[in-house]
C-alpha cells in the first residue's frame, strides 16, 4: 500500500536499482558454482598428481590403500598418495548401470500405461503412488532394504554352496549388488516417469489420431509414435536419473555392503550376491578421516570423479535432446 | 439372419458367426466404415505380444503400488509398536536409552534458515524471466541453475566443509585455538538451501510464464515500472506455484542425509555454543536431525538401534507424507482457482 504515495519520480523499488540487485544475485549464484568446481578440484588435485592415470585403474585394495593414506599424516615419514580408485568406479558402473536400465524399462511401460491404458480410478492411485515414492527419503530405502531385504537375501536367496564357494574370498551376507540395484531402481524410477509421462502427453494428439485412422491399434501407436516423439524428454530423463544414482550415497552406503570389492560377472550369476561400494558412499564412509590431509585429498579426488561425470552425462543429454529435438519433438 | 441365397453370402454369414463365436478370432481388420471402437480394437488387431505388454503394464503399475503400500504398512506396524511418546520429548542421552528429540527442532530451524534463502532463490527467476538482460547471462544462469540440480549432495558437502572451516567463516560455527569445527546449523542449511535452489526455481519459473503477456503490458500502460509490476501483479499471481516449489524444496531437504551426516553431525544431541546470545548459539552448534537418526540407528550405523530407527524413520515418513498432502493442496487450489488458464 506504501508504495501508492511515493511521488513519481523518485520509487522507492527503483526499476534500475532493483534490476541491478537481482543482477548481483545472480552474478553470486554464477560464482558460487564456480567456486566450488575450483574448490573441488584444486583440493582434489594431489591425489590425482601422485596417481596419474592409474588413479582411476585396478590394483591392489582400496580399503588397505584409504586407511594408508589417512594414517600417514600421523606417523610424519611423509604423505602417501597411492589411490587406485578402479573397484570403486566398476561398482559404480554396476550398480548404477543396472538400476538405470531396470529403472528405463521399467518407467517408460508405467508412463505408457498411465497416459494412454489405465483407467481413470488407476491412474488416480498410481499417480500419487509414483508421487509418493519419488518423495520418500532416502535413508529410509535404507533402512527398509538393511533391515528387510537384505536379511531376505541373505538368508533364503544365497544358498550354502554359494556362501562357501566363495568363503576365502568374501562372505555373502546380503549386503549385495542385488540388493542396491533393485532399492536404487524404485528410487529413480518414479522420476523418470514424473519426466516421461509429462513428454508422452504433450506429444501431438494429431499424429496419434493420424496413426489410429489408418488402422494402427492403441499400443502400436503409442509406442511407435508417441514414445518415439518423446524421445528427447526420454533422454533427458535417463540423464537426470543417472546424475541422481551416481549421486546417491546414503542408501547404498548402508546397503551395498561396506568392502571395496569389485564383483566380476565372468564369475557367473553369482556375482549378483557380492558386495562392493561404490564412490560415493566411500565418501560418507571415511567422512571422518577428513582432517588428514592426504585422506582428504583422495576424498575430493573421488567428487572431482563424480562431479566430472554428472557434468558430462548431462552434456550428453543435452546434445543428445537437441540432436533429436530437430526433427520435430514436442 | 436370412437364408442364404448364394455364395458370396453364406461366406459372409460365416463369417459373422466366426466372429460371434470367437471373439479373438482371427478376423480382418477392415470391417466396412464403421468407425474403430474399443471393443474392436481389443479383440482384432492387437497381436499377442500386444497383450502380453499390456499385461505386463498392469502388473507394473499395482507392483508400484503394492511397494508404496508395503512401504507405509511395514513402517506404520513398525513405528507404532516402537514409537512412545516420550521419545519425540527427551533429549538422546549416552547410555542406554536413546531419545530422538533433535529432529524436529533440527528440521524446524533449518526450515526458517531456508526461508529466506527460498525468498532469494525466487529473485532469481524473477530477474531470469522478467529482466534476464544481458543474454549471455541469463544463459548463463540457466546453465548454473541446471548444474546445480545435477551435483551430487555428497559433493556440495564436501565443499561445504572446505567454506566453513574457513577462518573467516568461523563466526558461524564452534572455534576451538583457531580451529574451525565447521559443523553447525548455519553451515548445514546453506548448503541444503543450495540442494533445494532448482527444484524452487523451476517452480517460480513455471508460475511466471504461466502469467499471459497482456496482464504485464496492461501494468505497463498504467504507468507501473517493471519492479512494481513484478512484486504487486506478477508475485501474488505465481503464489501458488512459489508455494508448491518451497514445498518441494522443504521436502528434499527434510529427507537429506548426505548434507547433515557431514556438515551437521557426529552428535545425536544439540551442541550450543556457549556465550552466544540465544538463538546463535544453537545455530552456530552441531545437532542431529531424524535422517541423521536414523542412519546412526540403524544395523550400518554406531548406535546399531533398529526400533528406535522405525520409530524415527516413521516419524519422518508422517512428515513427509504432511507435506506431500500439503503440496498436493496448494496445487489443486492453484488449479481450481486458475486465473490464467491458457
Amino acid at each position: 500500500m506504501e508504495e501508492e504515495f511515493q511521488p513519481e519520480y523518485g520509487p522507492r523499488w527503483s526499476d534500475q536499482r532493483v534490476e541491478w540487485m537481482l543482477g548481483a544475485l545472480v552474478l553470486a549464484m554464477v560464482a558460487l558454482l564456480l567456486a566450488l568446481i575450483v574448490t573441488v578440484f584444486v583440493n582434489g588435485w594431489p591425489s590425482f598428481a601422485h596417481n596419474g592415470l592409474s588413479w582411476f585403474g585396478p590394483g591392489g585394495n582400496v580399503d588397505d590403500q584409504l586407511s594408508e593414506i589417512s594414517q600417514s599424516a600421523e606417523t610424519g615419514a611423509g604423505y602417501v598418495y597411492t589411490f587406485h580408485a578402479w573397484p570403486l568406479i566398476w561398482s559404480t558402473i554396476l550398480i548404477c548401470g543396472g538400476a538405470v536400465v531396470l529403472s528405463l524399462f521399467t518407467a517408460l511401460f508405467i508412463s505408457v500405461f498411465l497416459i494412454e491404458f489405465a483407467p481413470t480410478w488407476m491412474s488416480n492411485i498410481l499417480r500419487p503412488v509414483v508421487r509418493f515414492l519419488a518423495s520418500v527419503p532416502s535413508v529410509i530405502y535404507g533402512l527398509l532394504g538393511v533391515l528387510v531385504l537384505v536379511p531376505f537375501i541373505g538368508n533364503h536367496l544365497i544358498t550354502e554352496e554359494q556362501k562357501s564357494s566363495v568363503a576365502g574370498i568374501i562372505s555373502l551376507t546380503g549386503y549385495s549388488l542385488m540388493a542396491a540395484v533393485l532399492i536404487l531402481t524404485v528410487m529413480i524410477a518414479p522420476l523418470m516417469v514424473s519426466i516421461f509421462t509429462d513428454a508422452l502427453a504433450s506429444v501431438k494428439a494429431g499424429w496419434l489420431e493420424g496413426s489410429l485412422a489408418l488402422g494402427v491399434n492403441r499400443w502400436r501407436t503409442i509406442w511407435k509414435i508417441g514414445v518415439r516423439a518423446a524421445r528427447p524428454a526420454i533422454v533427458a530423463g535417463t540423464v537426470l536419473a543417472l546424475a541422481r544414482a551416481i549421486g546417491e550415497s546414503v542408501m547404498l552406503a548402508m546397503i551395498s555392503g561396506s568392502t571395496a570389492f569389485a564383483p566380476n560377472p565372468a564369475d557367473g550369476l553369482i556375482f549378483i550376491y557380492e558386495p562392493s561400494r561404490p564412490l560415493a558412499p566411500t565418501i560418507v564412509k571415511s567422512i571422518d578421516q577428513l582432517s588428514s590431509p592426504p585422506a582428504k585429498a583422495t576424498l575430493f579426488a573421488i567428487a572431482a570423479f563424480l562431479l566430472f561425470s554428472a557434468a558430462m552425462f548431462s552434456l550428453v543429454g543435452w546434445a543428445t535432446r537437441r540432436a533429436m529435438s530437430r526433427y520435430g519433438a514436442p | 439372419m436370412a437364408q442364404s441365397t448364394g455364395d458370396q453370402h453364406s461366406t459372409v454369414e460365416q463369417q459373422a458367426e466366426l466372429e460371434t463365436g470367437f471373439p479373438g478370432g482371427v478376423v480382418p481388420p477392415e470391417q466396412g466404415n464403421q468407425p474403430p471402437t474399443k471393443a474392436v480394437e481389443g479383440s482384432s488387431t492387437w497381436s499377442l505380444i500386444d497383450r502380453i505388454g499390456l499385461a505386463f503394464c498392469w502388473f507394473l503399475g499395482l507392483l508400484f503400488c503394492a511397494i508404496a503400500a508395503a512401504i507405509v504398512i511395514y513402517l506404520l506396524i513398525q513405528g507404532i509398536q516402537y514409537l512412545k511418546l516420550d521419545q519425540l520429548t527427551t533429549p538422546a542421552a549416552s547410555g542406554f536409552t536413546e531419545g530422538e528429540t533433535g529432529g524436529f527442532s533440527d528440521a524446524f530451524i533449518g526450515t526458517l534458515i531456508l526461508g529466506v534463502a527460498v525468498g532469494l532463490w525466487h529473485g532469481l527467476w524473477v530477474w531470469l524471466v522478467e529482466y534476464g538482460r544481458p543474454r549471455p547471462l541469463a544463459r548463463m544462469t540457466e546453465l548454473t541453475i541446471e548444474a546445480i540440480a545435477g551435483i551430487p549432495s555428497i559433493v556440495l558437502a564436501l565443499f561445504g566443509t572446505v567454506i566453513f572451516t574457513s577462518t573467516a567463516l568461523g563466526f558461524l560455527s564452534r572455534t576451538s585455538e583457531g580451529v574451525v569445527f565447521g559443523r553447525s546449523f548455519f553451515a548445514a542449511s546453506s548448503m541444503l538451501a543450495l540442494e533445494a535452489l532448482p527444484l524452487v526455481v523451476a517452480s517460480t519459473r513455471e508460475g511466471l510464464n504461466a502469467i499471459p503477456r497482456h496482464v504485464r503490458e496492461a501494468s505497463y500502460a498504467v504507468g507501473k515500472t517493471k519492479a512494481a509490476t513484478t512484486r504487486r501483479i506478477l508475485l501474488p499471481t505465481a503464489r501458488p506455484q512459489i508455494a508448491t516449489g518451497g514445498m518441494l524444496g522443504l521436502g528434499r531437504i527434510i529427507g537429506d542425509t548426505a548434507i547433515i551426516l557431514v556438515l551437521l553431525g557426529a552428535t545425536q544431541n544439540f551442541a550450543p555454543v556457549e556465550g552466544a546470545p540465544f538463538p546463535l548459539d544453537y545455530l552456530r552448534g552441531a545437532g542431529t536431525s531424524l535422517t541423521n537418526f536414523v542412519y546412526e540407528a540403524s544395523p550400518t550405523g554406531n548406535l546399531n538401534q533398529p526400533e528406535k530407527a522405525y520409530a524415527a524413520a516413521f516419524v519422518l515418513l508422517m512428515l513427509v507424507l504432511a507435506l506431500n498432502a500439503g503440496t498436493d493442496l496448494v496445487h489443486r487450489r492453484a488449479k481450481r482457482v486458475g486465473t490464467w488458464s491458457h
